[in-house]
C-alpha cells in the first residue's frame, strides 16, 4: 500500500499538561484522497492545522506527511517541508496586500527551490491554474490583491496553494465567506483541479453539508475516540 | 533567502508614504552629520592653515600657546616685548632666510593693528603655503599708508584712498585717538579665512610716528614678536633651542605646527561636541524609523501568517524586517549624501566669499564612509528589536492570526 499523504497517530496537543486541546487516536489521508474534516468551532481545527502545517509541535504522538515524520524535524526543516509540499487556503485574508495577483500566486516558489524547479515556466503555470479556477481575466494579474472580491481572492489563494504541484492541500473554511453559488463553483473547480494534479486534500469546515464533494467526510470530534483494539500501549 | 529582497522592496513600496518620510528623516540627519564632519575638517584645516611656511614664531618667554594666540590669532594681549636688538640679531643670522616683525597694541574700530614691514606680504603664508594676495592696491610704501584685511575693508566699507585713524589700546571704545596722523588705505588683501582678514597692517615706522617713539632710520622701539623662516629645515630645531636658551633676553621660539596642534586640542572640544549633537540627530532619525516599523507590526500579522503558510520560517520574518530597515537606511544615507553635496555646492561660493574658506567638495573621505556605514549598521541593530518581536509573533501566531 502506498504511503499516505497524511498520517496522524496517537496525537495530542495542549498548552498545559492537563486537558489536551486536541486528541486524535488515528487519522490518515491517502495520496490523492479528498477528505472533509468537520466539527463545530472551538473543537481544535486551528490547532490541527498548525500541527499538520508544522508550525506547532504535538505534546505526544506522530505526524507523518508523505511518509516523513514531522515530529523529528527541526523547525526550519518543517518550514522547508511546508514550502515544498503543501498549500494552504484560509477563510479570509489569504493574499499579501502589497503583491500583485500574479506575485501572490508565485509566492511559494520564493521559499522553496525544489518547488521552483518543478515549475519550468512559473508564469504560464500560474496563468493556467488561474484559468482553471475561473479567473480568465488577464487584467486582474497586475492588480493588487486587495482590489479583488473575496471570491476572486479565494481563487487566487487556491491557485497559489496548488502551484508547483503541492502534494497536500490544506483548506481552512475557504468557502465560508462565499455566497452559495460562488461556493459551489469554487469547490467544483478546486476539486477538479486537485484530482487532475493528484493532490490530497484536507478540507476543514464546520459545514458538513459540503461532504458530497469529497471522497470521505470525518467528524473531528470522533477522531479522539479510539477504535477498539487500537489503544496506545 | 532570495525571496526576501523582492518582498521587502514591495512591502516598502506599499507603505511608500511612511517609508519616504522615514528615508527623508534619515537623509536630513545624515546630511547634517556629513555637513558637520566636513565643517570640522574645513575648520581644522583652516585653523592649521592660519600660518604656514613659517618655521618659528619668536616672542617673549611665556606659554607657547599664548604666544601663538596673540601673535597669530590676535587674541589676548602680549605680556612683554622683544627688543629690536634681539630681532636684528636673529634677522642677520646666516641660517635665517627671512624675518617678519610684528608689533601689536593699537586698534582701529575693534580691529587689531599689526605693525610690520613689507616682508610680511612677501613671506606670510597660510593654508598650504598660499601667499597673501592684494585684492586692490599695493603694499604700504609711505609712512602714512595702511593695508587692510578683507573683512576690515568689507565691514567698515573702506576703499583705496580712504583715511583712517588708529586708536591706542585694543578696545573699540579707546579714548586715545592717534588723530594727528590719519592713514591712507593703500591696499586691501583678498580674503584668507585667517585672522589676517581682521587685521589693519601698518609699517613699523608708521607706529613709531603715531606713538612719537621714532628711534632713527632703521631703528625701532621694541616689537611684540616676529616670524622666522630658515634657509634649511634642518636648522629649525637648532635655532629654536638657541633662542630658548638665549641669555641676552628672555625669548621663546615656537614651531607653529606644534603649538597649533596643542591649541587645537583645546578648541577641538567644541567641534567634537558638535559632532556628538549631529550623531544624536542621526540617532533620532533612526529611532523614527524604529517607531514606524514597530507601529506597522500589528497590522502586518496577517501578512506574516500568509508568508508562514507558503513556507517562510520565523527567521525569514526576522530577515524581512531587518532587510526593510536596511533598505530604508541605505536609501536614507544615499539621499543624505546627495543632499549634503547639493548643500555644499550651494553654500560653497557664499562661504568662500564670507569666510575665505574654500570647501573642498570632493569624494567622501574614509571617515565619512565610516560614518555612513555606522548609520546603516545602527539601523540594522535597532531593527533587530522589531524583527525579534515579529519573530515572536510569527512563532506564536503560526498560520492563523488571533486578533
Amino acid at each position: 500500500m502506498a504511503v499516505p499523504a497524511i498520517e496522524l497517530h496517537d496525537l495530542a496537543f495542549g498548552w498545559s499538561a492537563g486537558e489536551p486541546l486536541l486528541s486524535i487516536a488515528h487519522f490518515s489521508v491517502a495520496r490523492g484522497e479528498r477528505v472533509l474534516l468537520h466539527g463545530p468551532s472551538g473543537c481544535g481545527k486551528s490547532t490541527l492545522l498548525g500541527l499538520v502545517g508544522g508550525v506547532i509541535r504535538p505534546s505526544r504522538g506522530t505526524i507523518r506527511l508523505l511518509g516523513e515524520d514531522l515530529t523529528t524535524m527541526s523547525a526550519p526543516q518543517r518550514d522547508a517541508f511546508r514550502a515544498e509540499h503543501m498549500g494552504f487556503i484560509f477563510q479570509l485574508f489569504n493574499l499579501v496586500p502589497y503583491l500583485s495577483v500574479l506575485d501572490n500566486v508565485l509566492l511559494p516558489l520564493r521559499f522553496s527551490r525544489p518547488r521552483r524547479e518543478r515549475v519550468p515556466d512559473p508564469r504560464s503555470e500560474a496563468l493556467r491554474l488561474l484559468d482553471a479556477l475561473g479567473l480568465q481575466d488577464r487584467r486582474l494579474l497586475q492588480r493588487r490583491a486587495t482590489e479583488l472580491s473575496v471570491g476572486q481572492q479565494q481563487r487566487v489563494a487556491a491557485a497559489r496553494a496548488m502551484l508547483g504541484r503541492a502534494e497536500i492541500l490544506v483548506a481552512d473554511e475557504p468557502t465560508s465567506a462565499l455566497d452559495a453559488d460562488t461556493r459551489e463553483a469554487f469547490l467544483r473547480l478546486l476539486m477538479r483541479e486537485c484530482a487532475s494534479a493528484g493532490s490530497s486534500v484536507l478540507f476543514v469546515s464546520h459545514d458538513r453539508s459540503l461532504g458530497t464533494c469529497f471522497d470521505r467526510s470525518v467528524s473531528l470530534q470522533e477522531l479522539g475516540d479510539l477504535p477498539p483494539g487500537l489503544e496506545p500501549s | 533567502m532570495t525571496a526576501l529582497p523582492g518582498l521587502a522592496l514591495r512591502s516598502l513600496w506599499n507603505r511608500r508614504g511612511t517609508a519616504a518620510l522615514t528615508v527623508f528623516a534619515i537623509a536630513v540627519s545624515v546630511a547634517l552629520l556629513l555637513g558637520v564632519q566636513m565643517l570640522r575638517d574645513s575648520a581644522k584645516q583652516s585653523f592649521a592653515g592660519t600660518i604656514s611656511g613659517t618655521d618659528l614664531v619668536v616672542g617673549p618667554r611665556g606659554g607657547p600657546v599664548n604666544l601663538l594666540l596673540y601673535s597669530v590669532f590676535h587674541i589676548g594681549e602680549p605680556t612683554a616685548n622683544v627688543s629690536w636688538a634681539s630681532y636684528r640679531l636673529v634677522a642677520q643670522h646666516r641660517d635665517v632666510a627671512w624675518t617678519v616683525p610684528l608689533s601689536l597694541g593699537d586698534s582701529h574700530r575693534g580691529f587689531r593693528v599689526v605693525g610690520t614691514d613689507r616682508a610680511y606680504f612677501a613671506h606670510y603664508r597660510y593654508a598650504g603655503r598660499q601667499p597673501l594676495r592684494f585684492a586692490q592696491g599695493t603694499s604700504f610704501a609711505a609712512a602714512d599708508e595702511t593695508v587692510l584685511g578683507a573683512e576690515v575693508a568689507k565691514s567698515l566699507g573702506y576703499r583705496i584712498g580712504d583715511r583712517i585713524v588708529l586708536s591706542h589700546g585694543l578696545g573699540a571704545g579707546s579714548f586715545v585717538q592717534h588723530d594727528a596722523v590719519p592713514l591712507r588705505v593703500a591696499g586691501i588683501l583678498a580674503p584668507t579665512g585667517t585672522p589676517v582678514d581682521r587685521t589693519v597692517h601698518v609699517g613699523l615706522d608708521t607706529l613709531d610716528t603715531v606713538h612719537g617713539t621714532a628711534a632713527g632710520a632703521g631703528e625701532h622701539a621694541a616689537i611684540t614678536a616676529f616670524l622666522v623662516g630658515m634657509k634649511s629645515r634642518d636648522t629649525v630645531l637648532v635655532m629654536q633651542r638657541a633662542l630658548n636658551e638665549y641669555r641676552g633676553e628672555a625669548l621663546q621660539a615656537v614651531i607653529p605646527g606644534v603649538a597649533l596642534a596643542d591649541l587645537w586640542r583645546v578648541v577641538g572640544v567644541a567641534d567634537r561636541a558638535l559632532l556628538a549633537v549631529a550623531a544624536c540627530v542621526a540617532l533620532a532619525g533612526l529611532l523614527g524609523m524604529l517607531a514606524a516599523i514597530l507601529t506597522s507590526l500589528n497590522e502586518r500579522r496577517r501578512e506574516m501568517a500568509i508568508l508562514r503558510s507558503v513556507g517562510a520560517g520565523p527567521r525569514h520574518i526576522f530577515g524581512l524586517l531587518v532587510l526593510e530597515a536596511g533598505l530604508l537606511a541605505v536609501a536614507g544615507v544615499a539621499f543624505g549624501v546627495v543632499l549634503s553635496y547639493a548643500l555644499q555646492l550651494i553654500a560653497r561660493p557664499w562661504i568662500a566669499s564670507r569666510y575665505g574658506i574654500t570647501l573642498a567638495v570632493g569624494p567622501l573621505t574614509w571617515v565619512e564612509v565610516a560614518i555612513l556605514a555606522a548609520v546603516v549598521l545602527s539601523a540594522l541593530l535597532l531593527s533587530a528589536y522589531p524583527a525579534w518581536r515579529a519573530y515572536r509573533v510569527a512563532l506564536a501566531d503560526g498560520l492563523s492570526v488571533r486578533l
